[in-house]
């Protein structure tokens, strides 16, 4: 295996692979390590997998700019990738006279960012906008550029599109220290050494850790944890729009939103913790976030509840990302990339490119941008099942042909939840009652006994 | 559109104890099954205690499926076919080569019951290998010989809480203790001393658990036993029992006649066996 590269990031999450891709096909030579199993093992598999205007990020920050340019990217190049895109749009509903009172504050900072087409919903229309939210709801700002997208076909697309163009992808590849000299640096990895000019730190939750390698951090992360719930399908049919809380100083608050797989999530909590590795859930906290659910739609009660997760979004001591090149240490940080790297993530990856133009020299001519697109896991577009097949996970309606597909390719799902990422088996209202057992061993029997 | 008498959603011992009955009175059924198999729960409960009620003999579940599949032979049982949606009297229902529609004068829902699993539980804690349920383990258990844990909690103390102890032991599995949050089991007495007595499996009554710790697989489970927290090492959780109908196909409110485990308190394979043949003879009454 080729060892040698010009750039190597180091973070298989939506982050690092938006970056991939988007050095790869400018034609350098790109590597990815990734410490996970599978690709999207860290803050990138637990979010609400939406698309944001940029509406309420701050006023001419790095984070706003890298939103806008991804949601952007993302509009232009989803149906090439035949990634989904929920036109659903957003309401910041005010709960409260007090919350009411912030929505002019809302719109201004809409406006300010560039967001033109926001406006008030009055408590009438509101009331006819979403029939089914709660009468408590007085007034809100409604957002139409916001959207539902599907947090985990896109990324896989990126890597996808990296690979065409000769990226290496590697996984069980935690960086274990790094040496520059010479202008080069190496990295050891478990997947073995591998070296490369550029290194770009997109390690996520343990982004200040890598950073080490290159300097003295200048952030600190604290991962943030958010759980969620999912609820049953027949929910999706309560709410259209995603509504958004008048957002506090620390967090964009609870969010009620619909999914791309034709369900309807609450979520996430905001909570700092001190574990960088495993988002766990808590009873109180799962509870608390059902209640408020029903609150805001009290037709949902009765509505069965089908999973629960966790992420952890690395959040820092700054307010907007860290983006930067060390010219002297060739080495470019991306750091604190928080709830809205999704958004931003194609965003980003053009940000870095222009850091890498203007400190370690011009990117070659790109050849002509391969196209892969990936499987669709959205409800609003055609599935395999509609085209006939063996139905192995009957409550997401997953064929046997495209559990095998993930399991082959160019990067096989490298563990059950990768495969669950890849094609939704298992994770439907039953959650493996009636599927787990063959799914598992589908599994086994492809990956040669590697669980 | 192919036009149907009566449609039967779900091949287990309902469905098809239904098609043969009405088959028998001279009205033909159509089986719509959307695995590869009929046969329904009792193929993967690989333990004695089925087909008394319908055949006066003691067999295994899946004997026992293999009997209800060779008294359907002569009868129109699709498998492979998912019914995706009901509409009125008409059916959307996909299989192999796409979809379709077929219309039906009568409806039989007979999609059975599943256990509720971890999620909507909301057992928190970590998301580790090894957690699953009665139903999820059988299949490994019976159906792909594989074992996916050692020493497992069983959480829940209902009847099939106790074919999960019988599904541990026929594959070499030793649960730790089964664990119910009520006063006393949910079974009839005296599950508990059985358990204990003879398959060495403590039954730890008014003891809740609040989450499991682990990854990749479960490593403990998180309880609070009389008031108090504790840590047991374990390497799986078996959630049994709290059995919620397979009902989606319920949300539209169509007109369907419910038969077996899809409606009701838990009922024995047998019990739906009989409840299918009832329901198929009201049906050719014209009574139903």
């Amino acid at each position: 295996m080729q060892r040698s590269f010009d750039i190597a990031v180091i973070g298989g999450g939506v982050v690092g692979l938006a970056i991939l891709r988007r050095f790869a096909t400018s034609g350098l030579s790109a590597v990815l390590l990734e410490r996970g199993a599978d690709i999207l093992n860290g803050a990138s598999k637990g979010n609400s997998a939406l698309l944001h205007t940029g509406f309420d990020a701050p006023t001419g920050s790095t984070e706003l700019a890298c939103m806008q340019a991804g949601y952007a990217e993302y509009l232009a190049i989803h149906e090439k990738l035949n990634l989904p895109l929920v036109q659903s749009t957003a309401l910041v509903v005010a709960w409260s006279e007090q919350e009411q009172a912030k929505l002019d504050g809302i719109m201004a900072k809409a406006h300010a960012n560039g967001v033109a087409d926001v406006r008030h919903v009055a408590r009438d229309e509101l009331r006819k906008l979403e029939p089914k939210l709660s009468p408590a709801a007085k007034a809100a700002v409604l957002v139409p550029g916001e959207h539902i997208i599907d947090a985990w076909s896109a990324p896989l697309a990126y890597a996808h599109q990296a690979l065409a163009h000769g990226a290496v992808i590697l996984r069980n590849a935690e960086v274990t220290g790094g040496n520059f000299s010479n202008g080069e640096w190496t990295l050891a990895s478990k997947a073995g050494p591998v070296t490369a000019r550029i290194v770009i730190n997109a390690a996520g939750n343990f982004g200040d850790l890598v950073e080490a390698m290159a300097r003295v951090s200048p952030f600190t992360i604290t991962p943030r944890r958010g759980q969620f719930v999912v609820f049953d399908k027949e929910a999706s049919q309560l709410v259209d729009a995603i509504i958004l809380p008048v957002p506090t100083e620390r967090t964009k608050g609870v969010v009620l939103f619909r999914t791309a797989y034709g369900n309807l999530a609450i979520g996430p909590t905001a909570e700092d913790v001190t574990e960088r590795e495993m988002a766990a859930t808590d009873t109180a906290t799962l509870e608390r976030l059902k209640a408020r659910a029903l609150d805001m739609v009290p037709s949902l009660a009765g509505i069965g509840v089908n999973a629960i997760y966790a992420g952890l979004r690395p959040a820092t001591e700054h307010k907007d990302y860290v983006i930067e090149a060390l010219p002297e240490r060739g080495w470019i940080t991306v750091g604190g990339i928080r709830s809205t790297g999704l958004t931003a993530c194609l965003g980003i990856a053009q940000h870095v490119a222009k850091l890498y133009a203007s400190h370690f020299g011009a990117l070659p001519n790109p050849p002509d941008p391969i196209w892969t697109p990936v499987p669709n896991l959205a409800e609003d577009r055609p599935r395999p099942y509609m085209q006939g097949g063996e139905i192995v996970c009957h409550c997401e309606r997953v064929t046997r042909g495209e559990i095998v597909a993930a399991l082959e390719g160019p990067l096989p799902a490298g563990d059950l939840g990768g495969l669950k990422r890849r094609t939704r088996a298992m994770m439907g209202r039953c959650q493996g009652f009636n599927c787990s057992a063959h799914v598992e061993a589908l599994f086994r029997e492809k990956s040669h006994g590697a669980a | 559109m192919e036009r149907r008498d009566v449609i039967i959603i779900g091949g287990g011992p309902a469905g098809l104890s239904a098609a043969r009955r009405l088959a028998e009175l001279g009205v033909a059924a159509t089986v719509l099954e959307r695995d590869q198999q009929a046969g329904g729960v009792p193929r993967h409960c690989g333990h004695l205690g089925f087909g008394w009620q319908s055949h006066r003999r003691l067999w295994t579940g899946p004997r026992f499926a293999e009997q209800l599949r060779a008294d359907s032979t002569a009868l129109d049982v699709r498998t492979g076919h998912t019914v995706l949606g009901i509409d009125g009297n008409v059916l959307r229902v996909q299989n192999q080569h796409g979809i379709n529609e077929m219309a039906a004068n009568r409806i039989i829902l007979a999609t059975g019951t599943r256990e509720t699993p971890r999620a909507p539980r909301f057992v928190g804690g970590s998301r580790p290998r090894g957690v699953t349920t009665t139903g999820a383990l059988q299949a490994n258990v019976y159906l792909q010989n594989f074992k996916p844990f050692a020493c497992p909690v069983i959480i829940g103390s209902e009847w099939v809480s106790f074919s999960a102890i019988l599904t541990c032991r026929h594959a070499g599995i030793r649960p730790v203790a089964m664990i119910e949050a009520k006063d006393r089991i949910s079974a009839p007495r005296p599950g508990d001393l059985i358990s204990k007595l003879i398959y060495g499996v403590p039954v730890w009554t008014r003891t809740k658990l609040t989450a499991i710790a682990g990854q990749p697989q479960v490593e403990a489970v998180e309880i609070e036993r009389h008031g108090k927290r504790e840590r047991i090492a374990c390497d799986g959780v078996i959630f049994t029992g709290e059995w919620v109908p397979e009902a989606a196909l319920l949300v539209n409110r169509p007109k369907v006649t419910l038969a077996g485990n899809v409606h009701g308190d838990l009922k024995t394979s047998g019990a739906c066996w009989r409840e299918g043949r009832a329901i198929a003879e009201q049906i050719a009454r014209g009574s139903a």
